[in-house]
């Protein structure tokens, strides 16, 4: 027996914790993109602060306090969701609501200007190197696939796993069935009509952003606690990758983020195990690359017709 | 009244949420422990500060509203005695650093590049209206172009420069070929991967680069074959103090740096202002202003923006090949998305296609840091906050370029 199957076994769980973590991010691209057309840049500082919302209240908390594990990451993820729902709001408050109608090129280059900002603010704050994140999530599950090697998967990894699973159920159901996800859903088909309607869509895009910024930060903390350690810059490379996945999966449609997200994550583990570690950042910006060039609306995108 | 009251309150709540995991629970590392130090007069503060801020806000919304006015624009048309300002500008600028101290003349050394990269990505930005995020790795390749020929083949800077300029005109070719039917913020999206990509490969190719330490000892520009050294690099060869019987003076070097720096400042300044009134010039802006129309009236929309393109990553090789040149090494620090973000911060402040505007950015955006090194951690903070701003209330700029136009009179 080779062992080969385990190893991609292996590679496969740490895909998917990968990928989850940039399907939690990417919908809140595909979301603000699906309802008022612009790239928010400073959406990868957003994770970026709810990862450091979740080590200040890991901290406050203490490690040694003897609370259960749950409960305590539950504690991190609630504040680090109410913290960064406000930072979205505000975020969209400040710096593109006042730009609404204006080029889209403008509205680009205040994000970018937004997301600078972020970043020097954390890193003013909270200092620019790195911060290690104490592990309080011990343990793995092992198991044998027949051969010497042992495919181990951490249950932090089990955990990302688990919560994005659930959090993407409940955020299906609730873009279906609650009046304001059928509100979004009305102004990502057409805005004017939607306010025609009666529907307030300065409401609607304000609650996108929440919306994205609570995931984008779940995202945070869930990837501080697995991975151990953060800065303030860290944001800026997951969000370009979290943007190529929701452009893999068609930008604008929230299942296509899902798919999109949890393919980049495990294109980028195989290919940072199985091609060259050093090249996987490179591999990802290249796959965004090929997939504006060859299929910019994305494998679940709806073609976007030009109108003069 | 008691509504504003209110709002100004739900503010304020909104601020603490915001400040107090920043700046009012501040980590502190102590050995392998993260301990806590809470700041909560900090938070009080910016509540305090956005509470009023809130209150007074149509007040203090006043003064931005009448200066959203009166800023000046800059005329189409060039004003009579034009030529003449030109000449005294460029009269002084050459003269200037022989009666200046060191710092100042490195400094102004600094803003020539600026000027230099922020007239290149004006073509791409302010004239073609393509928003290129990626003008960094054209930069980059620029500077280890100079640098792998000198390390590989011993070329001098003067021999290099015109490669510089062609291999990254040749990337920007290569690369824009297939994106440049993207739309504007996919194009944005895209060109900051080829920026990322191109920094990355930097510091990955380690056989070729020399991985993240770069290449060093790059040597600075001759004069005809003169090096501007203490001592001859080659045996037998005179430095240009010696060939001329003066005292070696670092200050020499850097006045030659200046002037340097200013003659291909110069000559991107003569270049751009003569491309944009050539056909291809007008066809750029028409582009940026109505694609569809552009099209409808026979124009081939790749082939225009292809040209912005490639003339654009060309000046920023010959920026790049200087700046190796200026600080003797290069690695892949320098070419961040920062300095991207820096150069279009300068077209875009500038007055996005006003070129006298992007010159006063570059100066004013390399100077007041300089001036302000005390307040350097603030640096970026305001950069970005300033980028904000500006998007707000003049999102055309410092001094926009006014439109040669035609109205109907009523």
């Amino acid at each position: 027996m080779s062992d080969l199957l385990p190893q991609l076994t292996q590679q496969f769980f740490n895909g998917l914790s990968l990928g989850a973590i940039y399907a939690l991010i990417a919908i809140g691209y595909t979301m603000v993109y699906g309802i008022i057309g612009m790239i928010n840049f400073a959406h990868g500082e957003i994770y970026m602060i709810g990862a450091y919302v979740g080590l200040v209240t890991l901290t406050a908390i203490g490690t040694q306090s003897g609370a259960p594990v749950p409960l305590i990451v539950a504690a991190m993820l609630i504040a680090a969701m109410a913290v960064t729902g406000v930072y979205g709001f505000a975020v969209e408050r400040v710096a593109y609501r006042p730009l609404r109608g204006s080029p889209r090129l403008v509205a680009l280059i205040s994000a970018i200007g937004m997301s600078i900002f972020l970043q020097n603010w954390v890193a003013l704050g909270q200092g620019a190197r790195d911060m290690a994140v104490p592990n309080i999530i011990f343990g793995a599950v092992n198991f044998t696939m027949g051969s010497k090697f042992d495919v181990t998967v951490p249950y932090s990894r089990i955990m990302i796993i688990v919560v994005t699973i659930v959090l993407m159920i409940v955020l299906s159901l609730f873009i279906k069935y609650s009046r304001m996800g059928r509100a979004s859903r009305a102004c990502s088909q057409d805005m004017h009509m939607a306010n025609l309607l009666g529907i307030d869509t300065n409401r609607v895009i304000s609650f996108t952003f929440v919306l994205g910024a609570v995931l984008a930060a779940v995202g945070g903390v869930l990837i501080a606690l697995t991975i151990g350690k953060l800065n303030p810059f860290i944001g800026f490379i997951v969000g370009i990758k979290a943007f190529t996945a929701a452009v893999l999966g068609g930008i604008g449609s929230i299942p296509g983020a899902m798919l999109g997200g949890v393919l980049l994550g495990l294109v980028e583990t195989f290919a940072a195990a199985y091609i060259s570690s050093q090249y996987k950042d490179i591999i990802a910006f290249l796959l965004l690359v090929l997939i504006l060039l060859f299929r910019p609306t994305g494998l679940l995108g709806k073609p976007e017709v030009e109108k003069v | 009244m008691a509504n504003q009251i209110k709002n100004a309150f739900i503010a304020a709540i909104l601020t603490a949420f915001i400040v107090t995991p920043v700046f009012g629970l501040q980590l502190v590392r102590q050995g392998a422990r993260t301990l806590m130090a809470p700041h909560w007069s900090n938070v009080l503060i910016a509540m305090a500060v956005v509470f009023v801020g809130q209150l007074l806000r149509p007040w203090l919304a006043l003064p931005f509203k009448r200066m959203k006015g009166t800023l000046p624009t800059l005329p189409a048309a060039p004003v009579q005695g034009h030529k003449w300002m030109m000449i005294v500008l460029i009269v002084a600028a050459i003269v200037w650093p022989f009666f200046s101290d060191r710092g100042s003349v490195d400094i102004a050394t600094l803003v020539l590049i600026y000027v230099m990269l922020g007239l290149g990505l004006n073509i791409v930005v302010g004239f073609a209206g393509l928003l290129d995020l990626g003008f960094v790795g054209f930069y980059a390749v620029g500077a280890y172009t100079y640098a792998l020929l000198y390390h590989w083949g011993g070329w001098s800077f003067w021999e290099a420069l015109p490669f510089s300029g062609a291999i990254a005109a040749l990337f920007g070719f290569v690369l824009g070929f297939p994106v440049l039917r993207l739309r504007g913020d996919y194009l944005a999206i895209v060109t900051l991967g080829f920026g990322e990509i191109i920094r990355l490969l930097l510091i990955n190719l380690n056989w070729l680069t020399g991985g993240p330490d770069g290449i060093s000892g790059i040597p600075k520009p001759t004069v005809f074959g003169l090096e501007m050294a203490r001592t001859a690099s080659v045996e037998g060869q005179k430095t240009f103090h010696e060939f001329f019987g003066l005292t070696f003076q670092n200050q020499h070097v850097i006045v030659y740096l200046y002037l340097t720096a200013l003659l291909l400042a110069l000559i991107t300044l003569f270049v751009a202002t003569r491309l944009k009134r050539m056909p291809v010039g007008r066809a750029w802006e028409a582009l940026r202003e109505d694609e569809i129309a552009c099209r409808s009236l026979g124009l081939n929309p790749t082939r225009i923006k292809l040209s912005a393109f490639t003339l654009g990553a060309m000046f920023a090789g010959f920026g790049g090949a200087f700046f190796a040149a200026r600080q003797g090494l290069v690695n892949p620090e320098s070419f961040t998305f920062i300095e991207s973000a820096l150069i279009l911060a300068i077209v875009v402040l500038g007055g996005m296609g006003s070129q006298v505007g992007v010159i006063l950015a570059a100066i004013l955006l390399t100077v007041l840091p300089e001036l302000a090194r005390e307040f350097a951690e603030y640096r970026m903070l305001m950069f970005g906050l300033v980028m904000v701003l500006m998007m707000m209330w003049r999102p055309q700029g410092l001094l926009p370029m006014k439109r040669p136009h035609v109205e109907l009179e009523k």
